[in-house]
């Protein structure tokens, strides 16, 4: 089977899939559950980044921007539109992305963690001393309504469910095919060898800006998400914690698959929501032992454990490898 | 006579107090199969260097194909058809040879980039496939680069500099650190895919042995300066070279 | 006139102990390539033994001058504890990897000190005053500091000139220099490389932990403190450039200066000031003020 047709079916199955399973779910896990799905299209633009070499500790300024583009919209306009408010704050933190880009792309390594995360630490600054979006409380929005219509609390959980899990699905699909393209190829070369890239022709720098453009949008998605989900935005959503938090998922994931992110969003969440009640202390102890396990043991994340199939020998098939 | 296909005028270079490059002039013709010796620090790799870009001559002129190309970025050299291997081969060690080769011939390829169309299409495989075929490498096709014998990474590095079908290959001592029965086998298999190609291939190398085989013409380095520039019998027959590169003489 | 003196020394004693800080983050870095994230959960460490240890001290009758003692009793403690379990225990089993793995490990470290300093000290803040008082008050032109304060100046410069020279006259701190410019040379000559890195973090493991205790009279001990220190500090020794000690006390009095700058004539920038001042630094100068030369050869 074609690679981009298999990738959209199991795309889409595996969307119904996960939407049917909102109708089953009490209703503190569907929440949870939203948050996590947000969390994981964040993390999956780190992940993009990490194809191209680079982790960058500040995804939680496109975040909060996405949040704050939309959620302005919706407090401030009274556009409550789950759909236009995503495309909104997708394109926002996309658009600042792009401006921020050509400005991060010459860097690597530490150094490019450390400015990314210095840019989101100033916006923090920034919007907790802008009264008039609310300072360093943020603000409140009101409840999304869906193409016209305002479904009542359980639906409206279910209701913002679905849209999460269609975008991430949308999202996840959209960047396993740019993985599994030439671009996406090279984009993995760079990470290992951009020296090579270069004198191979192209441009490592186009690469990572263009991973990062991509890394903004998904952050604005998932911060559009979550601002409809909590109802609530603050300055908090750039804080470096707030991205630490990114990291911390996209390493549990790992760079090999696109899907994997999201399992790790649900675990980080539920451990976060159970050790939050039971253990209130230590759950951060917990995320660390975690994280170092994984780094260990799963170098490359849980997306290893199925991924490493992907490149044993080919299949004769018209299409070599999927 | 045609334009040479690349030329190299009054280059200098200079690190602090070393000179690596005093006032090289160099022309090369199409096809040619020349090679570049020298003792270490002579300037070879410098002057390798300085014509893909890596470093920027302090003065001088470099012309490829006619057009000044003096200080341009590896990337944009490769583009107007000038590539390179490395002495250590430099390859995406966790990807596979045929992955390799993928991203040397996706790059070189011209057009759109589909974003959503995979980059192991029937198409692209088999040409990787045959780029790799050339240089007897099929069998190593799904293995880690990284897992591989030197020989073989040698020559997927040049494979992979030969993607882009340039007119000018450049060989950064394409048998260093191969053992002394892989570098003939080595060098066929280069001179080999590299027939039919138009391209003029200067390969920088320490054995006279592969010198004397395989270059139509060699040019000695010493001190930054060329001290000879002719066939390969007449500059290793040359009192200079003997003196100075191969040691022959004391 | 008065403003700007004001606004000197309130940025000079902040650069003080952002210093003694940043010293032990960036001396880490230079001689084992760790970025250490944990460096602020160190620094929270230090800050709730002083807290105790002053308590425990001046509940048996040992207060005044004591107390400073009690301080870097705590710091060296925290050291002596710490650092084996860390760095012998973990973080050696990742050098030469990758600078931002072993970030993200040294996070991992961070997270789990976070909970860890909790189960051991309680989540109630505490408070310890008493050292602060010791040195009285000075008047500066018409304006008047704790002396406290102030001497924080003095014990900053004795920290780096210590570190500085230590890594220059004396015979570990020759081996030292000579770890970070050739590891392999220096092991193959002889040099005990493990020992060099055990001291080093150890160091680094002290100052960090001597900044917290120094610290602790200042503020009220609860946690959280580590998570605003640990940016704070990543900024200035970035800011003078990795690794680089002179870059690091270069980096503190700019961000100090700059934010006691904002403290009184830009309010409203002072919680991003600091991010302000790395980020257009990254941008001119990428690897910082004072960067290490290296060369790649291919």
């Amino acid at each position: 089977m074609n690679n981009t047709l298999k990738v959209v079916v199991i795309g889409a199955i595996a969307a119904l899939a996960l939407m049917a399973l909102g109708f089953a779910m009490p209703r503190w896990l569907l929440f949870t559950a939203t948050k996590a799905v947000a969390f994981g299209i964040v993390a999956l633009g780190i992940v993009t980044l990490m194809r191209g070499g680079l982790v960058s500790f500040g995804q939680g300024m496109y975040y909060c921007v996405g949040a704050y583009a939309s959620g302005q919209l919706a407090a401030r306009y009274g556009v409550t539109d789950a759909f236009i408010l995503l495309i909104v704050g997708g394109l926002g933190s996309g658009l600042i992305a792009a401006v921020v880009a050509p400005l991060v792309a010459r860097y690597r390594g530490i150094f490019f963690a450390m400015l990314t995360m210095a840019l989101s630490m100033v916006l923090y600054g920034v919007l907790a001393k802008i009264n008039a979006i609310g300072g360093s409380d943020g603000f409140n929005l009101p409840k999304p309504t869906f193409a016209g219509f305002a479904p009542q609390d359980g639906a409206s959980d279910i209701a913002l469910y679905a849209v999460a899990v269609a975008t991430a699905s949308l999202c996840a699909v959209l960047c396993r095919l740019y993985y599994d393209s030439r671009p996406g190829l090279i984009a993995l070369a760079s990470r290992e060898n951009e020296l090579r890239v270069e004198y191979l022709g192209a441009s490592v720098f186009a690469v990572t800006a263009r991973n990062f453009i991509i890394a903004g949008v998904l952050a604005g998605l998932g911060g559009t998400i979550n601002a409809m989900a909590l109802g609530h935005v603050d300055p908090f959503f750039s804080y470096w914690t707030t991205s630490g938090e990114f990291v911390f998922i996209a390493i549990l994931g790992g760079y090999a698959s696109a899907i994997a992110v999201f399992g790790a969003a649900l675990i980080t969440e539920l451990v976060r929501s159970f050790s939050g009640s039971y253990f209130p202390d230590s759950w951060q102890l917990l995320l660390g032992i975690f994280l170092l396990a994984v780094i260990v043991f799963l170098p490359l994340g849980f997306g290893s454990l199925w991924a490493r199939r992907r490149v044993t020998p080919p299949p004769a098939d018209e299409e070599i490898r999927s | 006579m045609s334009i040479p296909v690349l030329e190299a005028r009054n280059l200098c270079k200079a690190f602090g107090a070393v000179v690596a490059a005093d006032d090289i002039s160099i022309s090369i013709e199409q096809g040619a199969r020349l090679a570049l010796i020298g003792s270490n620090g002579a300037g070879k790799t410098t002057f390798v260097n300085m014509v893909t870009g890596y470093l920027k001559p302090n003065t001088g002129t470099i012309l490829f194909e006619g057009t000044d190309v003096t200080g341009m970025a590896p990337r944009r050299i490769t583009r107007a058809g000038m590539s390179r291997s490395f002495q250590i081969p430099q390859l995406c060690e966790p990807m596979t040879a045929l992955d390799n080769v993928l991203v040397a011939t996706g790059i070189a390829a011209t057009g759109r980039q589909s974003w959503f169309r995979s980059a192991h299409s029937r198409a692209d495989v088999d040409a990787a496939r045959a780029i790799l075929d050339r240089f007897d490498l099929v069998d190593y096709a799904d293995q880690p680069v990284g897992e591989l014998p030197g020989g073989v990474r040698k020559l997927i590095d040049i494979a992979m500099a030969l993607a882009s079908k340039p007119r000018v290959l450049l060989l950064d001592e394409p048998t260093s650190g191969v053992s002394s029965d892989e570098k003939f086998p080595i060098m066929d298999r280069v001179m080999r895919a590299l027939e039919g190609e138009s391209a003029a291939a200067i390969f920088v190398e320490h054995d006279m042995d592969i010198v004397t085989r395989y270059a139509e013409r060699v040019i000695a380095f010493y001190a930054g300066t060329v001290i000879a520039d002719d066939t390969a019998q007449a500059v290793l027959a040359n009192e200079d070279v003997q003196r100075y590169v191969t040691g022959r003489k004391r | 006139m008065n403003l700007a003196l004001t606004i000197l020394i309130d940025g000079v004693i902040y650069a003080s102990w952002l210093f003694i800080v940043a010293l032990g983050l960036t001396l880490v870095f230079g001689v084992l390539r760790i970025l250490n994230f944990a460096h602020g959960g160190l620094y929270a460490l230090g800050a709730y033994s002083a807290a105790v240890t002053v308590g425990w001290f001046t509940g048996h009758g040992l207060d005044g001058w004591f107390t400073i003692l009690a301080m870097f009793i705590a710091a060296l403690a925290v050291a002596v504890i710490v650092t084996p379990i860390i760095e012998r225990g973990l973080l050696r089993f990742f050098y030469g990897r990758d600078e931002v793995l072993i970030l993200l490990v040294t996070y991992a470290v961070f997270l789990m000190l976070e909970d860890i300093t909790k189960l051991i000290f309680g989540v109630d803040p505490y408070y310890v005053f008493e050292p602060r008082t010791l040195l009285g008050n000075v008047e500066i032109g018409s304006l008047f500091y704790v002396g406290y304060d102030l001497a924080l100046i003095g014990t900053a410069i004795v920290c780096g000139l210590a570190v500085w020279l230590g890594l220059r006259r004396t015979r570990i701190g020759k081996v030292t220099l000579a770890v970070i410019a050739e590891p392999e040379v220096a092991a193959t000559m002889g040099v005990n490389v493990s020992r060099i890195h055990l001291l080093a973090f150890g160091l680094g493991v002290f100052l960090a932990a001597l900044g917290g205790a120094l610290t602790a009279p200042l503020i009220s001990v609860q946690p959280g403190i580590s998570v605003s220190v640990v940016i704070v500090s990543f900024a200035v020794v970035i800011i003078g450039g990795l690794g680089s000690i002179p870059g690091a006390a270069i980096g503190a009095l700019i961000v100090g200066i700059a934010r006691s700058f904002a403290v009184y004539k830009v309010p409203e920038a002072e919680i991003f000031i600091i991010y302000l001042v790395m980020v257009v630094v990254l941008i001119f100068r990428p690897e910082g003020l004072f960067k290490p030369i290296q060369a790649r050869r291919i």
